[in-house]
C-alpha cells in the first residue's frame, strides 16, 4: 500500500475536501500500522507527532489568505542529514547527537513555502556512507517489502518511509546512488537531479563535489512533483545552477515516441543476474512497443567508477568531516588536553565505516600519494564525463540500465566494505558525471523489487521523467510483480 | 605502494582518529585491500587529461560586500559543548602551539 | 642585536630572505559570508553558520574582496590569472572551524611580480621578486589567559579576507627586508586595499631565512621565523637568526628545517615546537568553489583604475615640483599626505613654499597631537590662501604662523583670522617710524652701537620692532627706515 498521491492530496486539501491534519494523522497512523519504530521497520532517526500537527495546522490557518502550494498538506519525510529547525539533524551519528540546526536548508524552506509538512528525519547510515543504512548509530532500517531485507542506503530510512506508504514523497541525498539504489530494493521511484540542480545549502557534506538532494516518490509523478518544489538556483550554493526549473509534472504529456533509447553494454555484463537482466529486457521492449528507438551504446569507462568514486569521496568526506571537532557543537569527549579531546570525541562519535573512509580519504590526499590516487582520480573522472557527453551529443537522448546488480541483501550479508562499495556499480557514474539519473520500478525477483535507470544529459530531467512516466504507465501493476 | 602500519598512525595522526592497536591493524589490511582495487586506475593513460574541478560549473558567482548576516534561530550557545562569556571554550593550549600539537 | 655581532660574518657569509606578507583586505563582510568583518564586536558576534562550520553550511565569495586582491596583485606588477582555484587547507586547530582553511594553492590569483627597493642612496634599485598573492580566509581567535585551564574561542576574525604575498628569496639583507615592507605597505597603502597596521594586525610577516657561504649559489637549508609584531623586529630577529645559522654552520652542523619564533624582549628566537616534518595540509581543490574566472577586460579595467602608485609619483614629484629627495620621500610617505600637499601646491602656485610648509607646520602639528592628515582641520585649499597671502605681502611670514595655529584650532579661513586678530601686515611708513622710535628710545645702548657699525646689531632692533608689532611689521620697509634712521 502507498501514501496517496501528492497530487490528489494536495487538490483536496486546497478544495477543503480534506484538511492538512487529516493528512498528518493518516501517516501517523501508517506508521503505527507498518511498525515504523525503533523495534520494527526503523524508519525514522527522530519523529515529532506534536510538531507535524503544529505544522499541519498552521496549513490550515493559510490556506485562507494564499494560492495553494504545489505540495500544501502534504506530508514530507526529510533524511537526517538536510538540515531542520524542529528536529535534530544528526546524520545518523553519535557525533551529532541531539544537535538542532540553528538553520534550515534551502530545500527545506522551499518545501514549507509550497505548503508541505516535514514529517520526521529518516535514518539512514552514518553521513550517507553507506549502501544498506545498517550503519546508523540508531541501529539498521528493514526493507518494508522484506523486513528481514535491507532498504539499501543511504537514505534507506526515506525510501521505506515512502515504500511502507507513510508519506508520498521523502528527500533523500546522493553521493554515489543513495537514492537510485534504495529506491529499486524498496520498489519505489528516486531521482538524482543533475549536480547544481537543487541548492545543497543545509545538506551536511559528505563529498561536495558529489552530493545532491534527492526526491523518493511512491510514483513518478510524485517524484517529479517533489523535485520541482525544491529545485532551483539559490545564492547560498556557489555550485548551483542559474536555470530555469522547467515543470516536470508536465513531461508526462510527452510523447516518448521517437526517443532515442541508449543501452550502454558495460551496465549489462555476462556477470548480470539473468533476473535482473529479463526485468530489464521486458522494460525494454516496452518502451520499444510505445515507439521508442532502442540503441546500444558504450561508455568504455564504466569499471573505472568504483575505483574513481572510493577515492574522490573519501578524500572530500575526509576534509567534510573535520569540523566534528568536539568544539562548537555536537558531542564532545574527554581527553588528555585538546588532542586527546580531538581523538576521544572523534573516535568515539564515529563508527568504524566513516572511520574507514576518513581515513582511505586522508591516506589519498596525503604528501607523497596525492597525484596517484586522487589527482588520476579525478582525470579519470572527466574521462567517465567525456563519456557521457560523446553518447548525448552522438543523438542518445536517455540511457536505460538496471540501477543495482543485485535486489535487497538480508541484513548482516555483506560485510567487506569493497564487497559493498560494488552496490553502487550502476549508479556512481551519474554523480561522477554530474548527470540526472533515476530509478523506477520493474518489477521483481523472488519477490524482490528490481529498479530500472534512466540517466539523461545535465539538467535534462524533464526527458528522464518522460520515459519514466511512460515505462511506469507501459507496466502498470508488472513494475510490482 | 602498500599501506603500513606507520602510515596509518600517521593518517590517524592527521586526522585526530585515536585508534587501539587492534583497530589499526585492521584497517591496515582494509586499505590495502581498498586500495589494491583502486590500481586498475594506474593502467588508465590520463596524459594530457584535465582533472574534474568545478564540473558543470560556468565560473564561481560572488556576493556583494553587503550585510545582512544570515541570521541563526538560536545562538551557538545553544549547541556549542561549553561556553563562558560568549567564548567557546577548549581545552588549554599554549600560546604557540600550532596544530600539529593540537 | 647589535650590528656588531653580524659585520664579521659578513666577510664569508650571505643571508638569503624570502618574505611571507598577509594583508586584510578592507572589506565590510568576511570573504565566504555576509558576517561584520569589522574589529572589536563581543566575542562570536559577528557569526553565521558559515563562519561557524555549521554542518551543512557553503562558502560564496565576497566580489569586493576579488577586487581589492585584484587590485593589490597589479601594483604588485603581477600577472593575474583568468582562472584561479580555491583549495583547502586542512589541519586541526580549535580556532580554524571547518578543519580546514579556504585558500588558494597551486593556481593562485596571481604570479611573477615585483617591486622595487633601495632607489638612491645605494644607486639602482634592487628589484625584489613576488612569486605570488593568492586569497585566502583567516582564522578566528585563540585567547589563552583570559580563563585558567582553558583556551578561549572568537571566531569573529574567522573567514575575514586576506591576501598573502610570497616573495622570492632575493633579499640579502635585514635592512632589504626592511625596505621591502616598507615599500610593499606604502604601495598598499596608495591602492587602499588594506590599513596594513601590523600593531593591528592587518599586515602579518613570516621570514624565511638561510645562509650560505659567499659565492655559493645554492640556497641553504631555510627557517621560518614567525611572530614579529614590527618592521623593526623582522629586521632584528633575521639577524640574531641568521648569527644563530651561522653559528650551526661554522661548527660543522646543519641547519634544521623547522619554524623559529621571534622573541621581542629577549631578542631571541627558539624553536617552535612543530615538528617540519609532520605538516601534511593535504591541499586540494574546494569543492564548494568552482574555479574562479576573471574576465580579461576586467582585469584591464581594473589595471586602468589603479591610482597612481608611490614611485610614479616619486618621479613626478620631481619633476613637476623640482622638490629635492628628501623632501619627496617624506611627502610621499603616505598617499594622503601626498594628495594634500599637491592640493596646496596646485592652489597656491609655488611647490617649494607649500613643500616647506606641509613638511614643517603641517607634520609638526599632526606628530603633536598624533591626528591623520585625513581629519586634520586646516584644509589644503585654506593653506594655500594663507601662502597667498605671505608671497602676496599682505601677512609677514612671523603672522602667517600664527595665522596658521589659529587656523589648527578653530579651522577659520586664513584671511579672516588675520583681520581679526589684526594680523595684516603694516607697511604704513608712519606707523613703522613710531614703533622704530619707541624701540630706539627703549634700547639706548644698541642703537648707540649700531650707529657706530655694529651692523649685527640690526637684527635685535628689528626684532624688537617686530614683537612690538605683534609680528606685522614688513620687515623690508623696515630695514630701509632704520638704515636712514641711524646711518644719515
Amino acid at each position: 500500500m502507498t501514501a496517496r498521491s501528492s497530487a490528489i492530496v494536495r487538490d483536496d486539501v486546497a478544495a477543503g475536501r480534506t484538511t492538512a491534519s487529516s493528512t498528518v494523522d493518516a501517516a501517523i497512523a501508517r506508521s503505527r500500522e507498518v511498525n515504523a519504530g525503533r523495534d520494527g521497520l526503523n524508519v525514522f532517526a527522530w519523529t515529532d507527532d506534536a510538531d507535524a500537527r503544529a505544522q499541519a495546522a498552521t496549513i490550515t490557518k493559510r490556506l485562507a489568505d494564499t494560492t495553494a502550494g504545489p505540495l500544501l498538506g502534504v506530508p514530507v519525510a526529510v533524511k537526517d542529514n538536510i538540515a531542520t529547525l524542529t528536529m535534530p539533524t544528526t546524520c545518523g551519528s553519535r557525533i551529532l547527537e541531539g544537535y538542532v540546526s540553528p538553520y534550515e536548508a534551502t530545500v527545506v524552506t522551499r518545501l514549507r513555502a509550497a505548503g508541505a509538512i516535514v514529517f520526521g528525519k529518516t535514518n539512514m547510515d552514518e553521513f550517507a556512507m553507506g549502501s544498506s543504512t545498517e550503519h546508523s548509530a540508531y541501529g539498521p532500517t528493514r526493507n518494508p517489502v522484506r523486513p528481514d531485507r535491507v532498504p539499501g542506503g543511504s537514505s534507506g530510512g526515506s525510501a521505506a518511509a515512502v515504500a511502507s506508504g507513510i508519506v508520498s514523497i521523502a528527500l533523500g541525498s546522493e553521493t554515489g546512488g543513495s537514492v537510485r539504489q534504495p529506491a529499486a530494493f524498496c520498489g519505489i521511484v528516486g531521482v538524482k537531479p543533475t549536480y547544481g540542480r537543487v541548492s545543497r545549502f543545509g545538506l551536511v557534506a559528505f563529498a561536495s563535489s558529489l552530493d545532491q538532494v534527492g526526491v523518493f516518490g511512491a510514483t513518478v509523478s510524485d517524484a517529479a512533483r517533489g523535485l520541482g518544489v525544491i529545485a532551483g538556483h539559490d545564492p547560498m550554493d556557489s555550485t548551483s545552477a542559474t536555470l530555469e526549473v522547467p515543470d516536470y509534472v508536465a513531461a508526462e504529456d510527452v510523447d516518448v515516441k521517437g526517443m532515442v533509447i541508449g543501452l550502454p553494454k558495460e551496465y549489462f555484463p555476462a556477470s548480470l543476474d539473468p533476473a535482473i537482466r529479463q526485468r530489464c529486457d521486458a522494460a525494454v521492449e516496452r518502451l520499444r512497443a510505445l515507439g521508442a528507438t532502442i540503441r546500444d551504446v558504450s561508455l568504455p569507462h564504466t569499471d573505472l567508477a568504483i575505483p574513481v568514486y572510493y577515492i574522490v569521496a573519501p578524500a572530500e568526506a575526509s576534509s567534510n568531516l573535520a569540523r566534528f571537532d568536539g568544539v562548537r557543537y555536537g558531542l564532545r569527549l574527554d581527553g588528555d588536553g585538546l588532542r586527546g579531546m580531538y581523538e576521544a570525541t572523534r573516535s568515539g562519535g564515529f563508527g568504524p565505516e566513516v572511520t574507514r573512509r576518513i581515513l582511505l580519504g586522508t591516506y589519498v590526499l596525503s604528501a607523497g600519494y596525492y597525484d596517484a590516487y586522487y589527482r588520476k582520480a579525478q582525470q579519470v573522472r572527466t574521462l567517465i564525463a567525456d563519456d557521457f557527453r560523446r553518447v548525448f551529443e552522438s543523438g542518445v537522448h536517455v540511457l536505460f540500465t538496471p540501477t543495482a546488480p543485485t535486489t535487497a541483501f538480508p541484513l548482516g550479508a555483506i560485510s567487506d566494505p569493497y564487497e559493498m562499495y560494488l552496490s553502487d556499480i550502476f549508479t556512481a557514474t551519474a554523480n561522477l558525471a554530474g548527470v540526472p539519473a533515476m530509478s523506477v520500478p520493474i518489477g521483481r525477483v523472488d519477490g524482490l523489487p528490481v529498479g530500472g535507470q534512466f540517466l539523461a544529459s545535465h539538467f535534462d530531467e524533464s526527458r528522464m521523467f518522460t520515459a519514466a512516466f511512460a515505462l511506469e504507465r507501459a507496466m502498470g501493476a508488472e513494475a510490482h510483480a | 605502494m602498500a599501506v603500513t602500519i606507520n602510515d596509518v598512525r600517521h593518517i590517524a595522526t592527521l586526522a585526530r582518529l585515536g585508534l587501539t592497536d587492534a583497530r589499526a591493524a585492521a584497517i591496515v589490511d582494509e586499505l590495502n585491500i581498498i586500495l589494491g582495487h583502486m590500481d586498475a586506475l594506474s593502467r588508465v593513460d590520463t596524459a594530457g587529461v584535465q582533472e574534474a574541478i568545478g564540473v558543470g560549473a560556468q565560473g564561481l558567482p560572488v556576493r556583494a560586500d553587503s550585510g545582512p548576516p544570515f541570521p541563526l534561530h538560536r545562538s551557538i550557545d545553544s549547541v556549542a559543548p561549553s561556553v563562558r562569556e560568549g567564548f567557546l571554550l577548549v581545552p588549554r593550549l599554549s600560546t604557540h602551539e600550532s596544530s600539529e600539537e593540537a | 642585536m647589535s650590528t656588531s655581532a653580524i659585520t664579521p660574518l659578513l666577510e664569508k657569509w650571505e643571508m638569503v630572505v624570502g618574505l611571507e606578507v598577509h594583508v586584510q583586505l578592507k572589506t565590510r563582510t568576511k570573504a565566504f559570508c555576509s558576517c561584520s568583518a569589522e574589529y572589536g564586536a563581543s566575542p562570536n558576534a559577528n557569526t553565521c553558520p558559515v563562519c561557524l562550520a555549521l554542518p551543512g553550511a557553503l562558502p560564496v565569495l565576497n566580489e569586493r574582496a576579488v577586487g581589492l586582491a585584484t587590485r593589490a596583485a597589479l601594483a604588485l606588477n603581477c600577472d593575474v590569472q583568468p582562472v584561479s582555484i580555491f583549495a583547502r587547507k586542512n589541519y586541526f586547530y580549535p580556532d580554524l572551524p571547518k578543519g580546514y582553511q579556504i585558500s588558494q594553492f597551486d593556481k593562485p590569483l596571481a604570479l611573477g611580480g615585483w617591486i622595487e627597493i633601495g632607489a638612491r642612496a645605494e644607486g639602482s634599485p634592487i628589484r625584489i621578486g613576488v612569486t605570488r598573492v593568492h586569497m585566502e580566509e583567516d582564522a578566528g581567535k585563540s585567547v589563552h589567559d583570559r580563563f585558567p585551564g582553558v583556551t578561549a574561542i572568537d571566531l569573529n576574525r574567522s573567514g575575514v579576507p586576506l591576501i598573502e604575498i610570497v616573495s622570492e628569496p632575493d633579499m640579502r639583507s635585514a635592512e632589504q627586508a626592511g625596505a621591502y615592507l616598507r615599500v610593499l605597505k606604502l604601495i598598499l597603502e596608495y591602492v587602499d586595499v588594506s590599513d596594513v597596521s601590523m600593531e593591528e594586525g592587518s599586515l602579518r610577516v613570516d621570514a624565511n631565512v638561510s645562509a650560505r657561504r659567499r659565492g655559493e649559489t645554492k640556497l641553504g637549508t631555510k627557517t621560518e621565523v614567525k611572530n614579529m609584531n614590527s618592521f623593526s623586529g623582522v629586521e632584528r630577529a633575521l639577524e640574531v637568526e641568521f648569527v644563530r645559522q651561522v653559528g650551526v654552520l661554522e661548527a660543522g652542523g646543519a641547519v634544521e628545517q623547522q619554524t623559529m619564533l621571534w622573541d621581542g624582549h629577549t631578542g631571541e628566537v627558539r624553536p617552535s615546537r612543530t615538528k617540519e616534518a609532520s605538516h601534511d595540509y593535504r591541499y586540494f581543490p574546494e569543492p564548494d568553489l568552482p574555479p574562479l574566472v576573471l574576465a580579461i577586460d576586467w582585469i584591464a579595467q581594473v589595471r586602468h583604475d589603479l591610482p597612481e602608485l608611490p614611485a610614479a609619483r616619486r618621479t613626478r614629484f620631481v619633476a613637476d615640483y623640482k622638490l629635492g629627495e628628501y623632501d619627496v620621500d617624506v611627502l610621499t610617505s603616505s598617499p594622503r599626505l601626498a594628495d594634500y600637499y599637491e592640493s596646496v601646491a596646485r592652489s597656491h602656485g609655488d611647490p617649494k613654499a607649500a613643500a616647506n610648509w606641509v613638511m614643517g607646520e603641517v607634520l609638526a602639528t599632526l606628530k603633536t597631537s598624533g591626528e591623520d592628515i585625513a581629519r586634520f582641520r586646516v584644509r589644503p585649499a585654506d593653506l594655500a590662501s594663507l601662502l597667498d597671502l605671505v608671497r602676496d605681502g599682505v601677512v609677514s611670514h612671523t603672522a602667517a604662523k600664527q595665522i596658521f595655529g589659529r587656523m589648527v584650532a578653530t579651522g577659520n579661513p586664513p584671511a579672516q583670522i588675520a583681520e581679526r586678530e589684526g594680523l595684516v601686515k603694516v607697511d604704513d611708513d608712519s606707523q613703522l617710524a613710531a614703533w622704530l622710535d619707541e624701540v630706539i628710545a627703549e634700547n639706548p645702548t644698541e642703537a648707540e652701537r649700531f650707529r657706530n657699525g655694529e651692523k649685527k646689531l640690526q637684527g635685535v632692533l628689528i626684532g624688537a620692532v617686530m614683537k612690538k608689532s605683534k609680528g606685522r611689521a614688513d620687515p623690508k620697509k623696515l630695514n630701509q627706515l632704520l638704515a636712514a634712521r641711524l646711518t644719515s
